[in-house]
């Protein structure tokens, strides 16, 4: 069994996922291809997909775009793992605010049931390295990398807290769906990736 | 995980503190370039007020640039340009949820202080304002706030790396709405890249070090950069693009994003050329959405073209040698 694993080409860091996702999948000895995808019909073929750190507004505005946006949430309404890390997670969310600007009206996909504060640790000057835990998903000690990171300020029922910072939470889990503040991509730890890719492989069993 | 070629752990710029969490970083070689990555594929707009930063938003800009005027009128008023209004800058980033940029000249270390003190979320040590200073630019390993810097050859961008700067992009001609001179540093660039990449493949580190006395930067950098066969650092194009179709030529040479001057807002269109250089940006390897994008623009309403080679004024030529 080879799993397709795709990471959300529009715009932001998606090499930098794809090669950690190869490097985890090598680690782990899975067998698998990853791709970046862009379009409905690259979206339909995949086991799980990423999406990655870079600009929300410009992601969600260009997926509206091509359509891809209405397949993505279908596939994860009906089980396909997904990891939204910054920018990804906020997709993910349901409403989104700056910490400055306030409401913000940009497209998401409303699957998971938390709130949103964009740039909320400031701006890039701001932005900051320091060790996280996930304790819940094994991986106790965790290089974060926090670049004008958003942190979920409220989150409903049923969605799972797997790591604070400062009293800010910054990673959630909802079954299938995963989101994180933090850019795991950047670090040399792949343990994230190979998280995720454990979950697509028992989803797709 | 990025390349952190040529980092310096103990840069001034880099904070160390404490929170009830732990120990934090801040201004690392890995949060500094991490920030130009965000931005790739994505474009960058010149803006000169909070409504233009709007407009940049809503097309779906990943970043502003803030100016006081934009590089084309620069060249029309002549005289020396500065560093744009902090109010206005304020203004936009309290108006605008992406990254703010703004420009300083080269060499003004305190302009460049006064940026980072705005909390602008990058500077851009730009020849498109009058530099201060020829023979040195900023010691950008100084600041938390990132860096990115102009370059028309391998060698400059590999001076500019050394010097701290977390982002490169290939410049043009600025202020001229002709794509002429990007395309040509771009294409110079990649050939140098390659030919570096051929000479480490081939083992000779003899030819490598030769490279790096005449690039004048440190033998290390040479070599990691030999080695990735590109830039460590992110790299965007810049100068002269006006069109989504200048923008998808560039992206198919292989830059990582792009800058847009004057070609926007100095355009009869700019709502509608700001939407369509985005979507020629992201889907440049699908020509029927380039074609899109281009058909969403009317040529009679683009900036008009300079020729480069009527200019009394060369901004690429500033800092160059440096």
């Amino acid at each position: 069994m080879s799993l397709t694993v795709g990471v959300l080409a529009i715009q932001g860091d998606v090499h930098e996922n794809i090669t950690s996702t190869k490097t985890a999948l090598k680690e782990l000895g899975i067998e698998g291809i990853v791709v970046g995808v862009k379009t409905a019909e690259d979206v339909s073929k995949l086991d799980g997909l990423i999406i990655p750190g870079g600009e929300s507004t410009t992601i969600g505005q260009l997926s509206l775009v091509n359509s891809s946006l209405k397949i993505i949430k279908e596939k994860i309404e009906h089980g396909m793992p997904v990891l939204g890390i910054c920018a990804g997670m906020i997709m993910l969310s349901k409403t989104a605010n700056d910490r400055v600007v306030g409401k913000t009206d940009q497209p998401l996909l409303d699957l998971l049931d938390i709130k949103l504060e964009r740039n909320s640790f400031g701006r890039q000057k701001e932005s900051f390295e320091a060790d996280i835990s996930m304790s819940s998903i094994n991986i106790p000690k965790f290089n974060g990398v926090f670049i004008r990171a958003p942190s979920v300020s409220d989150v409903g029922s049923g969605v799972e807290v797997l790591a604070k910072f400062n009293e800010k939470i910054i990673a959630v889990k909802k079954g299938n769906v995963i989101g994180v503040a933090f850019h795991p991509e950047l670090t040399k730890d792949v343990s994230l990736h190979k998280y995720f890719i454990n979950l697509i492989k028992k989803s797709k069993n | 995980m990025l390349p952190l070629s040529g980092e310096r752990t103990d840069a001034k710029g880099i904070i160390k503190d404490k929170s009830e969490s732990g120990n934090i970083l801040r201004g690392t070689s890995t949060l500094k370039r991490g920030f130009a990555h965000m931005l790739k594929n994505g474009v960058i707009m010149d803006v000169t007020t909070v409504e233009q930063a709007q407009i940049a938003e809503d097309a779906g800009a990943v970043s502003v640039m803030v100016l006081d005027k934009l590089p084309s009128d620069v060249r029309k008023a002549g005289g020396v340009a500065r560093t744009a209004s902090i109010r206005i800058i304020e203004d936009i980033m309290d108006s605008v949820t992406i990254p703010v940029m703004a420009k300083c000249r080269i060499g003004h270390v305190y302009e460049a202080k006064v940026l980072e003190e705005t909390n602008v979320d990058m500077i851009d040590e730009s020849e498109v304002l009058t530099p201060a200073d020829e023979n040195h630019h900023v010691w950008k390993w100084d600041f938390t706030t990132p860096f990115v810097n102009g370059a028309r050859s391998l060698s400059e961008a590999l001076r500019r790396i050394e010097e701290g700067a977390a982002m490169i992009r290939t410049k043009g001609e600025p202020g001229t709405g002709n794509v002429a001179e990007a395309v040509t540093h771009i294409k110079k660039v990649n050939d140098e890249l390659r030919s570096i990449k051929a000479v480490y493949d081939s083992g000779d580190n003899q030819v490598l070090i030769r490279m790096a006395r005449e690039f004048k930067v440190s033998y290390d950098l040479v070599e990691e950069t030999a080695k990735l066969g590109r830039l460590p650092v992110v790299n965007f194009a810049a100068g002269g693009i006006a069109t989504p179709a200048d923008a998808a030529y560039l992206m198919s040479l292989g830059c990582d994003g792009i800058f847009v001057g004057s070609g926007i807002f100095n355009a009869d269109d700019a709502k509608e050329r700001a939407r369509a250089i985005v979507l020629a940006t992201t889907f440049w390897n699908e020509s029927e959405k380039v074609k899109e994008a281009q058909k969403m623009i009317d040529e009679r309403q683009s900036m008009l073209g300079l020729d480069v080679k009527t200019l009394e004024l060369r901004m690429q030529e500033r800092g160059s040698s440096a």
